[in-house]
């Protein structure tokens, strides 16, 4: 008897797959974010802000005359959903691209996928590995680990600090920091005399602030993207461990500030200028987008813009103006999107090349601090 | 035993009949996340055995896919070229243990052929489970299942925080697996048929071999450990051994299923070592009635195949946490009973421990 | 390492101890009138800490805490109504499945009300960077609140199971259910008793560690799977052995820190678990002749 409903059960799995798929005249924009789950801080924003562009496009009557269809698929940081959905965007959906996927671990496990797919891919994450070795259709928008270590140093130099401590949290970014910091740190005399990784759910971390402390650190830099990077901020403080604190660019969420309440004052990181767009002078080229990202984003959504919904941001309006170059042929888009050159966003100027598909620079970052609660320039301090 | 093999048969038409019908809607493409969730029903039949038939709940199986798929996406793409010279990698080289590739940017790659890593990471479980097994399985209820639980979560640390499992971006890039030659296991897009027959060939051999086990003294002495363990004990059956052999073979099953799918999607990465993955194959295994291979296949089946297409969009884990919930209240002997419960009074049963 | 080190280990230490004991209890009370663990415990605190946060924006603290710990209560006493009550002789494994699943839906609902931001309720007393030195160890004020709080609790629960009505039915109860039902006690209304006490604690232990940990819509698992642990290590049942548990927990894995990669810390708790459950199941503080009579 149960074998036979089992049977029926199966017939009835065939009858799902008769949906219809709509075919028309739309431009069809495929995206595989952490939507839900332990990455949900960086999906959540990303699939906000597509929605938003998508929506604002849409208004204006399309991208030539062609209105966006967007797909979004929450992979909840899961790299097995991600594969699965990146295969059914490309073979299925048949997408003109796909934007992410918000994590360095599914972005890599679809890597090859895109490839082989001839899909374009821009990717929200942070890993280099996502761009180097080069693929050909993969690109990404957050800026490179290598250049926020580089920023840290450069500033460490100038405070005159050597023997420093790194803590990161055990994610894709936290992981690819280390080892940044672990390469570059030798570049610029400066000595990591102890690195430690904790958890991405960590609610207490005074017994490790307690270890930097007997070590005697300078300075501490803390890698990561979780609520953890405020509870070490709190901690540090609470047991009178007074040197400077360095965070990534992962710091860039003013709730982070927010819940590190006093013990945020002080803290030094580098950041695109999404962060401190009002304060930026009104020359600078980058302040138009970044005030009209920020106004529109936080009205709409009420709550304030964050760097990773900017990555987003800066993924889909690269792909939208290389389709407004190029047309609607997949290989003449990619090819407009390697051949852009000047494209302002919110994480700097991108300037693609064959070999860099990332298209920013150093000067992308700005070091920040935290001052009464808000974003400030470092210098301006 | 003749009945057996009409369910097979009926099985492999059914398997023929979806490849049939997807193909003349051409809709192949659904046989990508078909052949997942036939991997994934592996697990689902694995823990039938375990549950179902043992009456032994396990809170941990996802460590053991995790230790299957890490271990051979380590063994296969671990490069070994600049040790090329060593003696050792010398001799593994010259026992053909190991091939060279080239990556899709060009790289050249020595690692083990990926016969050596599926085989390994069996073999790796079986220990694993056996050591662990011997302990875990004198607990019951509470204490069993959050054994089973410590050791999930045992694994999935040890995932994350070794950088020779790449911690949490995973591993990627790993080869096709390449049975014999012509047939292999792979995520290209032109071999998709090919990969969904193998994984429902091992799936149908899977099904053959638990039916058949319930008619064997193995599973009857199962069936009564399921049903009162004391009174097992007491008519002389070696509960402990038995219960043992179960747990290990489910092991070995739930790795086979995990190394198969490394190399099909090409990479694994720490969600699937996570405890929430464990709670879903324990959540289709109910909702399939624990002791029914079909139940257990069917869902793992729709669940699956509806998960990975993304129908419950955010709502993944509430779909699952809800079947739990209702199953366990309404039909703790699963979907399936349900309906013959309110239609034919059901013949009496052995009492099930659920 | 110096003694002002020592200290600070200490104390961390004794953050976490009492953190995970007073999770701990709340399994316990369950435990002890049902025989069921409840995963979904975690909940009970995640539940409380975020209602909390939610009622400060309109109300002062200490009332917000009051409120959000009679909400979650009765939320407890709601879940144990619905999916408990009315169960015949539901198997160990029938459970457990049901408060998993539970413990999932009640996370997903938290995620669809409250986001998935990470939020907090503000310090008791002082604010984040505020200390106070004990033996040259630095502690936050909060520390302080968290072990009160915690102590307070574990002594007013035991002056309820000695010397009050309900409190001694729910004793019967856990001793004997069959034999306090023919007491005439109403066994089912222990049950939901119990339920409705684990929930509030489970909520007040939420609003302490809040400007501790933060309070997030996963808060629950991690804080759960670390409150059994402690309870099993103290001995199921057993709330005075839970708070000696926690302690004990909490020390261990503060002084890992200080030898060993602190990536590792947790899968050092969850094998103290593991060795416990093989080799003294009864827990560190179980006496042998109790031992001989329970099942594991």
């Amino acid at each position: 008897m149960r074998f036979f409903k089992g049977f029926l059960l199966s017939v009835l799995m065939m009858a799902f797959m008769v949906f219809p798929v709509y075919a028309a005249e739309t431009i069809k924009i495929g995206a595989i974010l952490a939507v839900t789950g332990p990455a949900s801080f960086l999906g959540a924003p990303e699939a906000n802000t597509l929605k938003m562009l998508a929506d604002e496009i849409n208004s204006k009557g399309g991208i030539k005359g062609r209105k966006i269809e967007l797909i979004i698929k929450d992979s909840g940081a899961n790299p097995e959903k991600a594969i699965s959905f990146a295969k059914q965007l490309i073979e299925e959906e048949r997408v003109f691209a796909i934007i992410g996927p918000s994590t360095s671990g599914e972005t890599l496990k679809i890597k090859n996928i895109c490839e082989k797919g001839k899909t374009i891919c821009i990717s929200c994450a942070a890993a280099e590995k996502i761009v180097n070795p080069v693929a050909k259709y993969v690109f990404k928008t957050p800026q490179k680990d290598s250049f926020a270590a580089r920023k840290i140093f450069m500033q460490m130099q100038k405070m005159g600090i050597k023997k420093i401590g790194v803590v990161v949290g055990n994610t894709g970014f936290g992981k690819a920091g280390k080892a940044q910091l672990e390469k570059l740190a030798p570049e610029y005399g400066i000595d990591i005399i102890i690195s430690e990784v904790y958890d991405k759910k960590a609610t207490d971390l005074t017994a490790l602030v307690t270890k930097l402390k007997a070590k005697g650190v300078e300075a501490v830099v803390n890698w990561s993207i979780v609520p953890a990077q405020a509870i070490i901020a709190k901690n540090m403080r609470q047991i009178g461990l007074n040197v400077p604190l360095f965070q990534s660019h992962g710091f860039g969420n003013i709730k982070y500030v927010k819940a590190a309440g006093a013990a945020a004052e002080g803290i030094i990181f580098p950041a695109g200028r999404l962060l401190v767009a009002d304060v930026l002078p009104d020359d600078h080229p980058q302040k138009p987008v970044l005030m009209k990202y920020k106004r529109d984003y936080e009205s709409r959504f009420k709550e304030e813009a964050s760097t990773f919904g900017g990555h987003a941001y800066d993924a889909f309006m690269i792909l939208v103006t290389a389709i407004e170059k190029a047309g609607f042929d997949k290989e003449k888009v990619r090819d407009a999107i390697e051949n852009l050159k000047g494209f302002v966003g919110t994480g700097g100027i991108f300037n693609f090349s064959p070999t860099d598909h990332n298209g920013l620079d150093i000067d992308s970052f700005e070091m920040l601090t935290v001052k009464n609660g808000r974003f400030v320039l470092l210098e301006q301090k | 035993m003749r009945n057996i093999y009409l369910k097979i048969l009926a099985l492999t038409i059914t398997v023929v009949g979806i490849d049939l019908v997807t193909n003349a809607m051409d809709k192949t493409y659904y046989l990508t996340q078909l052949t997942m969730s036939l991997y994934y029903a592996m697990v689902v039949l694995a823990l039938v055995l375990l549950m179902g038939y043992a009456g032994q709940i396990s809170l941990g199986h996802a460590g053991f896919f995790a230790i299957g798929g890490y271990t051979t996406a380590v063994m296969s793409t671990i490069n070994l070229l600049p040790y090329k010279d060593k003696p050792l990698i010398n001799t593994l080289d010259k026992l053909r243990l190991l091939v060279l590739r080239e990556d899709l940017y060009g790289d050249q790659i020595l690692s083990f052929n990926p016969w050596v890593g599926v085989l390994l990471s069996l073999l790796i479980v079986a220990i694993v489970a056996y050591i662990i097994g011997i302990p875990v399985l004198k607990l019951k209820g509470h204490y069993l299942a959050m054994a089973t639980l410590g050791f999930g979560i045992i694994v999935y640390r040890i995932v994350l925080g070794t950088a020779l499992f790449g911690e949490a971006d995973g591993i990627s890039d790993v080869p096709a697996f390449k049975i014999l030659p012509g047939l292999s296991i792979n995520g290209e897009m032109d071999t998709k048929r090919m990969n969904y027959y193998i994984a429902a060939f091992f799936v149908v051999v899977l099904v053959y071999l638990l039916l058949n086990l319930i008619n064997s003294r193995p599973g009857r002495a199962l069936r009564a450990i399921h049903g009162a363990e004391e009174a097992a004990e007491a008519s002389g059956i070696d509960t402990a051994k038995y219960k043992l052999k179960a747990f290990v073979i489910s092991a070995v099953i739930t790795a086979l299923a995990g190394a198969l799918l490394t190399h099909f999607n090409g990479g694994i990465g720490p969600s699937e070592a996570s405890v929430m993955k464990s709670v879903r194959y324990v959540a289709i295994v109910a909702a399939g009635g624990m002791t029914s291979v079909w139940g257990g296949l069917s869902m793992a089946m729709i669940l699956n195949f509806l998960s990975l297409r993304g129908y419950f969009g955010s709502y993944d884990d509430a779909v699952f946490g809800a079947v739990l919930i209702l199953i366990m209240l309404f039909a703790p002997e699963g979907l399936l009973s349900l309906k013959i419960r309110t239609g034919i009074k059901k013949k009496t049963k052995q009492p099930h421990n659920i | 390492m110096s003694t002002e080190l020592f200290f600070q280990y200490i104390a961390a230490g004794l953050t976490y101890g009492f953190i995970y004991a007073i999770v701990a209890i709340g399994f316990n009370i369950i435990y002890n009138t049902t025989g069921i663990i409840n995963f979904a415990q975690g909940e009970f605190v995640m539940l409380g800490s975020m209602t909390a946060i939610t009622l400060n924006a309109f109300m002062p603290l200490p009332l917000a805490i009051l409120l959000s710990v009679l909400i979650t209560m009765i939320v407890g006493a709601i879940m144990e109504m619905l999916f408990f009550r009315w169960l015949e002789s539901p198997t160990v494994l029938r459970m457990i499945i049901i408060t998993i699943g539970l413990s999932i839906i009640i996370r997903e609902i938290a995620l669809a009300i409250w986001g998935e931001n990470v939020r907090a309720l503000p310090y008791f007393t002082g604010n984040e960077v505020t200390s106070v030195s004990i033996f040259g160890a630095h502690i936050s004020p909060q520390v302080l609140w968290v072990i009160g709080i915690c102590s307070i609790v574990v002594v007013a629960l035991q002056m309820f199971f000695k010397f009050t009505r309900y409190g001694r039915q729910m004793r019967a109860c856990a001793a004997n259910r069959e034999a306090a039902r023919l007491c005439g006690i109403n066994a089912k209304n222990m049950v939901t008793l119990s339920f409705v006490l684990s929930a509030g604690i489970g909520a007040l232990a939420g609003c302490v560690v809040s400007p501790i940990t933060y309070s997030q819509y996963n808060m629950g698992v991690p804080l759960a799977i670390k409150g059994f642990t402690v309870a099993i290590l103290g001995g199921l049942g057993n709330s005075m052995a839970a708070v000696a548990g926690g302690l004990v927990l909490g020390i261990l894995e503060s002084f890992s820190v200080w030898i060993m990669p602190s990536a590792y810390k947790d899968a050092i708790s969850i094998a103290i678990l593991l060795l416990i459950l093989f080799f003294r199941p009864g827990g560190l503080f179980g006496r042998k002749e109790e031992l001989a009579l329970k099942e594991f």
